[in-house]
C-alpha cells in the first residue's frame, strides 16, 4: 500500500492518495470504505457493483467477524483468499473487526484475553490469535489491530485498561503480522482527551502502515468530538493514512476530515436504505438556497426522501434528477414506492446503489473543496444550510 | 392477434419456435420467471436480459391490489412501470384466489420482510366462492367481499398492458373428483366468450384460453375443441401442477397437444420442475412458468444438472467447486458452494446469486431446447445427467414412447 498526502486546506484536512496492490487505479482520499456483509456489498450484487463510480467505489471494508459460523480459515485460505472468494479481484479490503452494522463492541464482555462483539451469530469473543488467523487467511489489502473499544460513558479506569489493552493487543497482531497486507494500527481512549493522547502516542511509535482510530460513534457528542480526534490526529505522524469507524452522518464526516481522518467506513447508507429513504441533499457545491422545495410532512427533508411515502405513488421521476446512478437512469420513485409497499428485496437493491452513489459524489465534494483550498468554508457552509433548512420547516409547519 | 407464431424445427412432436410478440421476438420452448408483484425477486431488469430472459409473468391478483392496475395503466403501463423492454404475460387473478399449495406459502412466513404478501393468500384459501358471475372473495385488505368477473380479469389485465392476457378460468384441483370438474370445464368455455367480448385491445394483447377438464380425457377434449372454435391467438394447459401423480400428468399435456393447432403456441401453466419441462416440449407444448426456480433458491437450493444442489447442507461449509463447473453464469465462475452457504438464508445476497443461478439455468435449459430440437440428442443428455445410474421413471419412459423419442440409452433396463 502507498498513500501520499497532496494537498491541505484549513491546516489538517487533507487530499491525497491511496494506492493498493489489488486495484488498477489510486484511489483519492478522503474516501469512503463501502460496507459489506461478508465481503459483498449487503444488497447490490457483484455484478452491479460496477455500475457505481469508479475508483471511488473500489474500497470496501468487512469484518473478520463476518465470517465466524464458516467457512474456515483453512478452507479461505484454500481459495486464495477474500479477493478470490467474493470474486472481486480488482477491489481493496479493508478488515477491521467492528463494522458499525453488524458487529458491535461490547465492552462489558471484553476481557484480557480477547474482544467481545455482538454479532447476528451472537456474543463473539475474539483473541488476537484468532483473529491474525482470520487475517492471514483472507489476505486483505489493509486491516486494523484487534481493540478495546469503550462508549464514551466509560469510567476512566475501564477506559484506561482499554488504551493498556489496545497496545498489548496491536503488538500482538504485528508479531503475527502476515506478509503482505497494510497493518493499521488501533488508537482508542474514548472521550477523555488525556487517554486519546496518550494512545495515540504510543501508537504512532510502532512499526504500522496507518493509524485506525476507533471509540467514536459511540455515544460521544458533536461538541465534544472535534478535540477528541484532534487529541489523535495532533499526536500522529502526517505521512501515514487515518481510518476512522463510527462517523456516519456527513455533519460527522466532515468533523473527520476537518480533523485529519483520511477513510471512513459508514453506516449510514445501510440505515437509510433499509429504512426506505434516498439521499437528495445538492452535491453541487455552488448551489444556491432552493425556496421552490416543497416541504412534504412525511419525514422528507432536504437531504433525504422518504419513498415510503404516498406522495410519490405516482412520481414518475428519477429520485435524484440529474444523477447518472443505475437507479435513476432505470427507475422511478413510483416504482420504488410500490417495490417498499409489497416488500420486494429490489426496493433495498436499487436504494442502495443510489445512496452509495450519492454519498461517493458528497466525499467527492470534500475532496474538490479541499484541493481549492476552501475546506473550511465548505464544512460551515454545508452544516449551516442543513440547519437552516431543518430551522424553515419547522417555522413553515 | 398480436403475435406471429413460426415453427423453425422439429423433433417428432417437439418444435422449435419463433414466438413474435408486440415486445419482444421469443424462441420457443421458453420458461418464464413469475415476477408477481412486477419485479422478480432480487433481480434488476438488467440482469434478467443479461441471462436472455424473455418474458416475465405478472400477477394480476397481486398487481390489481397494490399499486393497482389504474395507476399502472396511468403511469404507461407495466412495462413502462418496471422499465422491462421486452414481453409480459398476466394470469388471470383467478389462480391466487383457489391456490392450492398452501405449504410452500406457510414456508415462506419465514421470511417475513420479503414474503409478506404470500400470508395474505393462506388466509383467502378459504375465503373464494365460485359462481357463474365470477369468483367471490375476501378482500385481504379490508375484508370486503369482492368480485372477480371475467369482465373484470380482462379489464383489469388491459390496463396493465402485457403482450399476453390469460381468460379467466374456473380452476379446480386435479385432486378433486366429481361433478364439479364438468361444471368447472363449461363454465371456463362460457366465461371465455365473456372474456372475448371484455378485451378491448386484441390488437396489442393476446387472449390466450386455458384449457380444463381435470384429469377426464373426455372432458379435455370438450375443451380443447370448444377453445379452438373461439380461434384464439394461442392456449395454454391449465389445472396441472396441482400436486397430481405424474403419469396423470403427461397424458393429459400428450392429449392436449395432440389435439391444439400446429400453428399455435401451447403454454403449461404452473410447470416447473426440469425434468417436466424436458417431457412436456418433447410432447409438443412451446412456453412454462413456474415459482420453482426463485422459491428454491430462498430456500438455499440450487437447481444443477444431476438435479438439486442444498447450498444449506453442512457438507457445502468447506466445499470449494462451483455449484455446476458446467454453468457459464456469473454465479458459477465466481463463487464457490463454501460461500454461498456462508449466505443462504442469512443474507439476502445469497438468495439473490442462487435466484440468478437458477433463472439462468432455466433459461438456459429453454435455450438448449430450442437449439437441439431437431437434433434430439438433448433429452438423452439431460437424462442421463440427471439419472446417471439409469433409472429414469417410468412416467418419463412412457411419456417419451409415446412423443416418439428413443431414451433406451438413458436407461438401465
Amino acid at each position: 500500500m502507498k498513500f501520499a498526502v497532496k494537498a491541505l486546506s484549513s491546516g489538517k484536512a487533507r487530499a491525497g492518495v491511496v494506492h493498493l496492490g489489488s486495484c488498477p487505479s489510486s484511489i483519492e482520499t478522503p474516501c469512503l470504505l463501502l460496507s459489506t456483509r461478508k465481503g459483498l456489498p449487503i444488497f447490490i450484487s457483484p455484478d452491479l457493483l460496477s455500475s457505481l463510480p469508479s475508483p471511488d467505489s473500489n474500497l470496501l471494508q468487512f469484518s473478520p467477524l463476518h465470517f465466524s459460523e464458516g467457512p474456515s480459515p483453512k478452507t479461505i485460505s484454500s481459495i486464495g483468499g477474500l479477493h478470490q472468494m467474493v470474486g472481486l479481484h480488482e477491489y481493496g479490503f479493508a478488515a477491521v473487526a467492528r463494522d458499525s452494522i453488524q458487529c458491535l463492541p461490547e465492552c462489558g464482555s471484553t476481557n484480557k484475553t480477547g474482544a467481545s462483539f455482538e454479532t447476528p451469530c451472537g456474543r463473539r469473543l475474539i483473541k488476537p490469535v484468532e483473529y491474525m488467523e482470520m487475517i492471514t487467511s483472507m489476505k486483505p489489502n489493509l486491516w486494523a489491530t484487534l481493540a478495546d473499544e469503550v462508549p464514551a460513558w466509560a469510567n476512566n479506569k475501564r477506559n484506561k485498561t482499554s488504551v493498556d489493552r489496545t497496545v498489548k493487543w496491536l503488538d500482538e497482531c504485528i508479531a503475527r503480522s502476515p506478509a503482505g497486507g497494510a497493518v493499521f494500527g488501533s488508537i482508542v481512549g474514548g472521550s477523555n482527551i488525556e487517554e486519546r493522547k496518550r494512545c495515540a502516542q504510543e501508537v504512532a511509535v510502532r512499526n504500522v502502515s496507518g493509524y485506525w482510530i476507533g471509540g467514536f460513534g459511540l455515544g460521544e457528542s458533536m461538541e465534544e468530538r472535534p478535540s477528541l480526534l484532534n487529541a489523535v490526529t495532533d499526536n500522529l505522524p502526517k505521512d501515514w493514512p487515518r481510518m476512522i469507524c463510527g462517523l456516519g452522518l456527513p455533519e460527522e464526516v466532515l468533523q473527520g476530515v476537518a480533523a485529519g481522518v483520511d477513510l471512513f467506513d459508514s453506516a449510514y447508507i445501510y440505515h437509510l436504505t433499509i429504512g426506505g429513504f434516498a439521499l437528495t441533499f445538492p452535491l453541487d457545491r455552488t448551489e444556491k438556497i432552493d425556496y421552490n422545495y416543497q416541504l412534504s410532512d412525511q419525514g422528507s427533508d432536504r437531504t433525504k426522501i422518504n419513498l415510503r411515502a404516498t406522495v410519490y405513488r405516482k412520481d414518475a421521476t428519477p429520485i435524484v434528477e440529474d444523477c447518472c446512478c443505475y437507479t435513476c437512469q432505470n427507475h422511478t420513485k413510483a416504482y420504488i414506492n410500490h417495490l417498499l409497499n409489497v416488500h420486494e428485496m429490489l426496493a433495498q437493491i436499487l436504494l442502495e446503489i443510489h445512496n452509495t452513489h450519492h454519498y461517493l459524489g458528497f466525499f467527492r465534494s470534500i475532496r474538490e473543496a479541499i484541493k481549492e483550498g476552501c475546506f473550511e468554508q465548505f464544512q460551515k457552509k454545508f452544516v449551516q444550510s442543513r440547519r437552516e433548512h431543518l430551522a424553515a420547516d419547522v417555522v413553515s409547519v | 392477434m398480436a403475435l406471429r407464431f413460426e415453427v423453425l424445427g422439429r423433433f417428432n412432436r417437439a418444435r422449435a419456435a419463433q414466438l413474435t410478440l408486440p415486445h419482444f421476438a421469443c424462441q420457443t420452448p421458453l420458461f418464464m420467471p413469475v415476477g408477481t408483484q412486477g419485479t422478480i425477486k432480487g433481480l434488476t431488469t438488467d440482469q434478467l436480459e443479461e441471462i436472455g430472459c424473455q418474458i416475465i409473468l405478472g400477477n394480476t391478483y397481486h398487481l390489481a391490489l397494490r399499486p393497482t392496475s389504474e395507476l399502472i395503466d396511468e403511469l404507461g403501463g407495466l412495462h413502462k412501470f418496471m422499465n422491462w423492454p421486452r414481453a409480459l404475460l398476466t394470469d388471470s387473478g383467478g389462480f391466487q384466489m383457489v391456490s392450492c399449495i398452501t405449504n410452500l406459502y406457510v414456508a415462506g412466513i419465514f421470511y417475513t420482510q420479503w414474503h409478506f404478501a404470500y400470508i395474505f393468500q393462506v388466509s383467502l384459501l378459504h375465503l373464494a366462492d365460485i359462481t357463474e358471475k365470477g369468483v367471490t372473495f375476501q378482500s385481504p385488505v379490508d375484508g370486503k367481499p369482492m368480485l372477480l368477473t371475467p369482465e373484470e380479469s380482462i379489464q383489469i389485465q388491459n390496463r396493465i398492458g402485457a403482450d399476453i392476457i390469460m381468460a379467466l378460468d374456473d380452476v379446480v384441483r386435479t385432486t378433486i373428483t366429481g361433478p364439479r370438474i364438468e361444471e368447472a370445464m363449461y363454465r371456463t368455455l362460457r366465461w371465455v366468450d365473456r372474456c372475448i367480448a371484455a378485451h378491448k385491445r386484441p390488437h396489442e394483447q393476446n387472449l390466450f384460453g386455458i384449457v380444463q377438464g381435470g384429469l377426464d380425457p373426455v372432458l379435455r377434449d370438450i375443451c380443447v375443441r370448444g377453445l379452438v372454435d373461439r380461434n384464439l391467438p394461442g392456449y395454454a394447459i391449465g389445472g396441472l401442477a396441482g400436486g397430481e401423480d405424474k403419469d396423470s400428468f403427461w397424458r393429459v399435456v400428450a392429449q392436449c397437444t395432440a389435439a391444439l393447432p400446429e400453428d399455435k403456441p401451447r403454454y403449461v401453466m404452473g410447470v416447473g420442475y426440469p425434468l417436466d419441462i424436458v417431457v412436456c416440449s418433447a410432447l409438443g407444448a412451446d412456453m412454462y412458468d413456474c415459482v420453482y426456480p426463485t422459491r428454491t433458491a430462498r430456500f438455499g437450493t440450487a437447481l444443477v444438472p444431476e438435479g438439486v444442489l442444498k447450498l444449506k447442507h453442512n457438507a457445502m461449509v468447506n466445499d470449494t467447486r462451483p455449484i455446476d463447473p458446467t454453468c457459464a453464469c456469473m454465479v458459477c465462475k465466481n463463487y464457490t458452494r463454501a460461500y454461498i452457504h456462508c449466505l443462504v438464508t442469512k443474507d439476502a445476497m445469497g438468495s439473490q446469486l442462487l435466484s440468478y443461478h437458477n433463472l439462468y439455468y432455466m433459461l438456459q435449459l429453454s435455450r438448449n431446447l430450442h437449439s437441439s430440437i431437431v437434433e434430439g440428442r438433448f433429452v438423452c443428455d439431460f437424462l442421463q445427467k440427471m439419472f446417471p445410474k439409469g433409472d429414469v421413471p417410468e412416467w418419463v419412459c412412457n411419456a417419451m414412447d409415446v412423443a416418439g423419442i428413443d431414451i433406451s440409452s438413458c436407461c438401465s433396463s
